[in-house]
C-alpha cells in the first residue's frame, strides 16, 4: 500500500501549483481552472487521511466540497461571460476599479 | 363648641354672631348683590348691622342679669405654639357692649342713612355699580370692629384693628378716580394711602407693644397680663408698652403728632366719614388705652403723656377748625380734638368719663357728620338743578358757566349761606348737634364734657395744664361750631347753588331724627348728683356702675357748680363771639374771613389756623423730602448708577465676559478644537494610508490571503 505521506506530498504539490497558478496567472478562465487544482488537492488531501483513519467523514467532506466547486464555476463562469461581454476581455489585471 | 359655666345662662352663646350677621350680609351682597335692587342691598346690609345690635342688646341684657361679671366665649382654637395659646375668645364684659351698642346701633342708623345718601352719590358720580361695593365694605367694617371689641386678647384686638383700617383704607379711597370736588384725579386714592401710612406708623408702635407684652408676660390674654403685671409690677416694662401703645393710640385716634390723616380721610363719602372717621373707628384707640387700664394705672408717667397728648390735640385741632371752611374739614377737625378730650380723660384715669364722652360724641358727631352729608347733598342737588336749569336756555354763556362749575365745591361754606330755609329738618338736627358738641345744658355733650373737665380740675395737681388746654379747647369748639352754623344756615345765600338747595328725603332725615333724640338725651347714661336736686339714685351714674364690674370701683362725682358754670359761660359766650363776627354781619360773597381782620397784627394766627398750622408742610419738608430725596439717592445712585451701571454692566458683565473670552479662546479654540482638528486630520491620513492597500488588483489581494495564512500557520506551528 502506497504510504500516506505520498498522497500528502502530492495533494501540496497540487496545491501549490494551483496557488502559484492564482498568483501568477492573468487569465480568469486559468485562475479558475488553479482554483480547481486546489480544491480538489484538498480534496486528496481528505480521502487519504479517511483511508489511513478508517473514517468516512473525509470522503463525506469531498463530495460536499465538489458540490460547492460545480456551484462556484458555474457562478464565476457565468461573472466571467458577463465581464467578457462589457470590456472584451478576461484580464483581471484590467478589472481593477475597485480600488482605494 | 364648649362655653364657659355662665356662658350657659342668658344669650352669651350669641356673642360669635356679632361678627358673623355683618360677614353674612357681606357675603350675600358680594355674591348676589349684582342682581338685587339698590333698596335690597341696603335693606340686607343694614339688617345685617341691624342684627348686630340686636345681639349686642342681649348681650347687655344677659350681662345684667348675671350682675356684669366678665364672660368669655371661646368660639375657635387660633395659634397653639408650645405655650403660646391664642384663641378666637369673645370677650363680654361691660365696657365691650358698650362699645358693641355704640358701634352697632350707630352703625345701623348711618347705614340706613347710607341707603340714601349713596343712591344720591352714585349718580351724581355716575357710577352706579358702586353702590353695593358701598355696603359690603360698610358690613366689613361692622364684622371687623366687633372683633376689634370683642377679642380677649391683645392678639385678636389687633387683628380687629388692622381690619377696621383695612376698612377705613377702602372707603376713604371709595371714589378712588375722583377728588372731594367731583374731578377725575387720584387725590382721594391718595388720602386714603397717606391714613394708612399714617396708621402703619401708629399700628408699628401697638405692635411693639404686642410683642413686649408677650415677651415680658408670656401671655397676650387681658386677665393674664393684667394679673401677671399687677403681681409683679416692673415700671420700666409697663411703661414702654403703654408708651408704645400710645403710638398705636396716636395712629388710630389721630392724637397729635399722626393726627394728619384724618382730616383728609374726608375724601371719604360721607356715611364713611361719620361712622369710622368719627364715631366708631378712631375710638378704638380711647377703647384701647381703657382696656388697658389696669397697665395704665400703674405708671403715672405714662398716663401724663397719654392726657397731656389728649390735651394738646383737643386744643390744637380745635384751633385749626376755626380757621377752615370746608364743612367736613370742620367736622373732622372737631372730632380729632374731641378725642383729644377723651384720651385726656383716659389719660387721667377718668375712664367712665371718656367712654362716657365716647359714646355722646358717637351720636352727636355722627349726626353732626350726616346731617352736613345732607347738606353736601342738598347743595348737589341745587347745584344739578342750576346746571340743568342753565343748559335748558341752551345758549353758549349757560354752556360756559356750566363748564365753570364742574368744579363747583358742595362742602365749601362760603358756597353756603341760609340754608335754613331750603333745608329746615336738617337745619334743626344739625342745631341739636351742635348744640351737643358745644356743650350746651342739657345736651349730651354738656354732661360728657363736664365730667372729663370736672375729673381735670380734681386731678390738677397730677395732671397740671389738662384742665386749662382743655377749657380753651371747649371754648374754641363752640365758637367753630357757631361760625358754622351762622355761615351754614343764616346770612344770605352766597351763591346761586345755595338758592337752588333741597331738602333731603325721609331715608336720610329719619336715621338722624334719631340721633338727634340720642345727642340730646344721651347725656341720661351717666347723669351725676345735682346740687340742689334730690333725683332717684338709680338714675344716677348709670354708665359709671355699669363699668365699674370691668374697671373696678369708680367714685361717681356729683355735678361741680364751678367747672360746670364756666365751662357753660365760656361756651355761651364762644357762641356770642361767633354770633358778633359772623351771625351779625354775614359773610358777603367773595368775602374774606371777617376773624383775620379782627386779629389784626396777629393775622398771621389766622393764617396758620387756615393752613392748618402748615403741620402737613412741616411733615412734607422734615420727613417726606428727605424720605423722597433718600429713596431718589437709593434709586439713583445706589440702585443705578452703582448697582446696575458699575456693578452690573461694569463688574459682573466685564467679568463674565472676560471669563467667557477667556473659556472661548484659549481653552475651547485652543485645547478642545485643536485636539478635535487633530483627530480628523490622523484619520484622514491613516485612512488615505490604508486606502493604498486597496489597489484593485484580485491577484495582490489573493497574494495577501496567502501570505496571511502561511504567517499564521507558520505562527501555529512554530509557537
Amino acid at each position: 500500500m502506497v504510504p500516506v505521506t505520498y498522497y500528502i506530498g502530492l495533494s501540496a504539490i497540487l496545491f501549490i501549483i494551483g496557488a502559484l497558478g492564482v498568483l501568477v496567472r492573468r487569465n480568469a478562465l486559468v485562475i479558475f481552472m488553479s482554483v480547481e487544482l486546489m480544491l480538489n488537492a484538498a480534496n486528496l488531501a481528505f480521502v487519504a487521511f479517511s483511508s489511513v483513519n478508517n473514517s468516512l467523514d473525509g470522503q463525506i467532506f469531498v463530495f460536499f466540497i465538489m458540490t460547492v466547486a460545480a456551484a462556484e464555476v458555474a457562478v464565476g463562469l457565468a461573472l466571467i461571460v458577463a465581464i467578457f461581454r462589457t470590456k472584451n476581455s478576461i484580464d483581471v489585471d484590467q478589472i481593477n476599479l475597485l480600488k482605494g | 363648641m364648649n362655653f364657659s359655666e355662665a356662658a350657659n345662662t342668658g344669650y352669651f352663646f350669641l356673642a360669635p354672631w356679632l361678627v358673623f350677621f355683618p360677614v353674612i350680609g357681606l357675603l350675600i351682597n358680594m355674591i348676589f348683590g349684582g342682581k338685587m335692587s339698590e333698596k335690597a342691598v341696603g335693606t340686607v346690609a343694614s339688617l345685617a348691622s341691624g342684627m348686630a345690635f340686636v345681639v349686642s342688646v342681649l348681650l347687655a341684657y344677659s350681662l345684667s342679669a348675671t350682675h356684669g361679671h366678665t364672660v368669655t366665649v371661646p368660639f375657635a382654637e387660633w395659634i397653639h405654639i408650645g405655650d403660646l395659646q391664642l384663641d378666637w375668645t369673645f370677650r363680654v364684659d361691660t365696657l365691650s357692649t358698650v362699645m358693641m351698642l355704640v358701634v352697632s346701633g350707630v352703625g345701623t342708623l348711618i347705614h340706613i342713612y347710607a341707603i340714601g345718601y349713596m343712591h344720591e352719590d352714585v349718580r351724581f358720580k355716575d357710577d352706579v355699580k358702586r353702590f353695593r361695593r358701598f355696603f359690603v365694605f360698610l358690613n366689613l367694617f361692622i364684622a371687623m370692629m366687633m372683633i376689634l371689641v370683642s377679642g380677649d386678647s391683645y392678639l385678636m384686638l389687633f387683628v380687629g384693628w388692622e381690619g377696621v383700617g383695612l376698612c377705613s383704607f377702602l372707603l376713604i379711597g371709595f371714589w378712588y378716580d375722583f377728588d372731594t370736588l367731583g374731578r377725575k384725579s387720584t387725590a382721594n386714592a391718595e388720602a386714603g394711602k397717606k391714613a394708612f401710612i399714617a396708621n402703619r406708623v401708629g399700628d408699628f408702635g401697638f405692635l411693639l407693644a404686642i410683642f413686649t407684652t408677650f415677651w415680658h408676660f408670656g401671655s397676650l390674654q387681658f386677665d393674664k397680663v393684667f394679673e401677671a403685671a399687677s403681681a409683679h409690677p416692673d415700671p420700666v416694662v409697663i411703661s414702654a408698652i403703654t408708651l408704645f401703645m400710645l403710638i398705636g393710640v396716636t395712629g388710630k385716634s389721630a392724637q397729635v403728632p399722626l393726627y394728619v390723616w384724618l382730616p383728609d380721610a374726608m375724601a371719604g363719602p360721607t356715611p364713611v366719614s361719620a361712622l369710622i372717621h368719627a364715631a366708631t373707628m378712631v375710638t378704638a384707640g380711647v377703647y384701647l388705652v381703657v382696656r388697658s387700664a389696669p397697665l395704665y394705672s400703674l405708671v403715672h408717667g405714662a398716663s401724663y403723656i397719654v392726657a397731656m397728648i389728649g390735651a394738646v390735640t383737643a386744643l390744637f385741632a380745635a384751633a385749626i377748625a376755626v380757621g377752615q371752611y370746608d364743612i367736613k374739614k370742620v367736622l373732622a377737625y372737631s372730632t380729632i380734638s374731641q378725642l383729644g378730650f377723651m384720651v385726656a380723660a383716659v389719660g387721667m384715669g377718668a375712664y367712665v368719663a371718656g367712654i362716657f364722652h365716647l359714646a355722646t360724641h358717637a351720636f352727636f358727631k355722627a349726626l353732626l357728620f350726616l346731617s352736613a352729608g345732607s347738606i353736601i347733598l342738598g347743595m348737589e342737588r341745587g347745584h344739578h338743578a342750576h346746571a340743568h336749569h342753565d343748559e335748558d336756555h341752551g345758549d353758549d354763556h349757560a354752556h360756559v358757566e356750566h363748564h365753570e362749575e364742574e368744579v363747583f365745591d358742595p362742602g365749601d361754606m362760603r358756597n353756603m349761606g341760609n340754608l335754613r330755609k331750603r333745608m329746615p329738618i336738617t337745619f334743626w338736627l344739625y342745631m341739636a348737634g351742635t348744640l351737643a358738641l358745644a356743650g350746651i345744658f342739657p345736651f349730651a355733650g354738656f354732661w360728657s364734657k363736664d365730667e372729663i373737665l370736672l375729673d381735670a380740675k380734681l386731678h390738677a395737681e397730677h395732671f397740671p395744664g389738662v384742665y386749662w388746654l382743655l377749657s380753651i379747647a371747649a371754648f374754641l369748639t363752640a365758637f367753630y361750631m357757631g361760625r358754622q352754623i351762622w355761615m351754614v344756615f343764616f346770612g344770605k345765600e352766597r351763591t346761586e347753588v345755595a338758592e337752588h338747595a333741597e331738602e333731603s328725603p325721609p331715608v336720610m332725615t329719619v336715621p338722624l331724627m334719631v340721633l338727634a333724640v340720642l345727642a340730646v338725651f344721651g347725656g341720661a347714661l351717666n347723669i351725676p348728683e345735682l346740687p340742689g336736686f334730690e333725683l332717684p339714685s338709680n338714675i344716677l351714674h348709670n354708665l359709671g356702675h355699669w363699668l365699674e364690674h370691668t374697671l373696678g370701683h369708680v367714685e361717681g362725682l356729683p355735678l361741680d357748680i364751678g367747672v360746670a358754670g364756666i365751662s357753660t359761660v365760656l361756651a355761651l359766650l364762644a357762641i356770642f363771639f361767633s354770633w358778633l363776627i359772623y351771625g351779625r354781619n354775614p359773610l358777603k360773597e367773595g368775602q374774606d374771613d371777617p376773624l383775620r381782620k379782627m386779629f389784626g397784627p396777629l393775622a398771621f394766627l389766622f393764617t396758620g389756623m387756615e393752613n392748618k398750622w402748615f403741620v402737613d408742610e412741616g411733615y412734607g419738608a422734615v420727613i417726606i423730602k428727605p424720605f423722597e430725596k433718600l429713596a431718589k439717592f437709593l434709586s439713583i445712585t445706589v440702585d443705578w448708577n452703582f448697582w446696575h451701571d458699575w456693578f452690573h454692566d461694569s463688574v459682573l458683565y466685564a467679568g463674565f465676559k472676560w471669563l467667557a473670552e477667556f473659556l472661548s479662546e484659549p481653552i475651547d479654540m485652543g485645547i478642545i478644537n485643536r485636539f478635535a482638528d487633530w483627530l480628523a486630520e490622523m484619520t484622514k491620513r491613516s485612512s488615505e494610508g490604508l486606502g493604498r492597500l486597496q489597489n484593485g488588483f484580485v491577484r495582490s489581494y489573493a497574494l495577501s490571503v496567502l501570505l496571511g495564512v502561511v504567517a499564521i500557520l507558520g505562527y501555529l506551528l512554530f509557537k
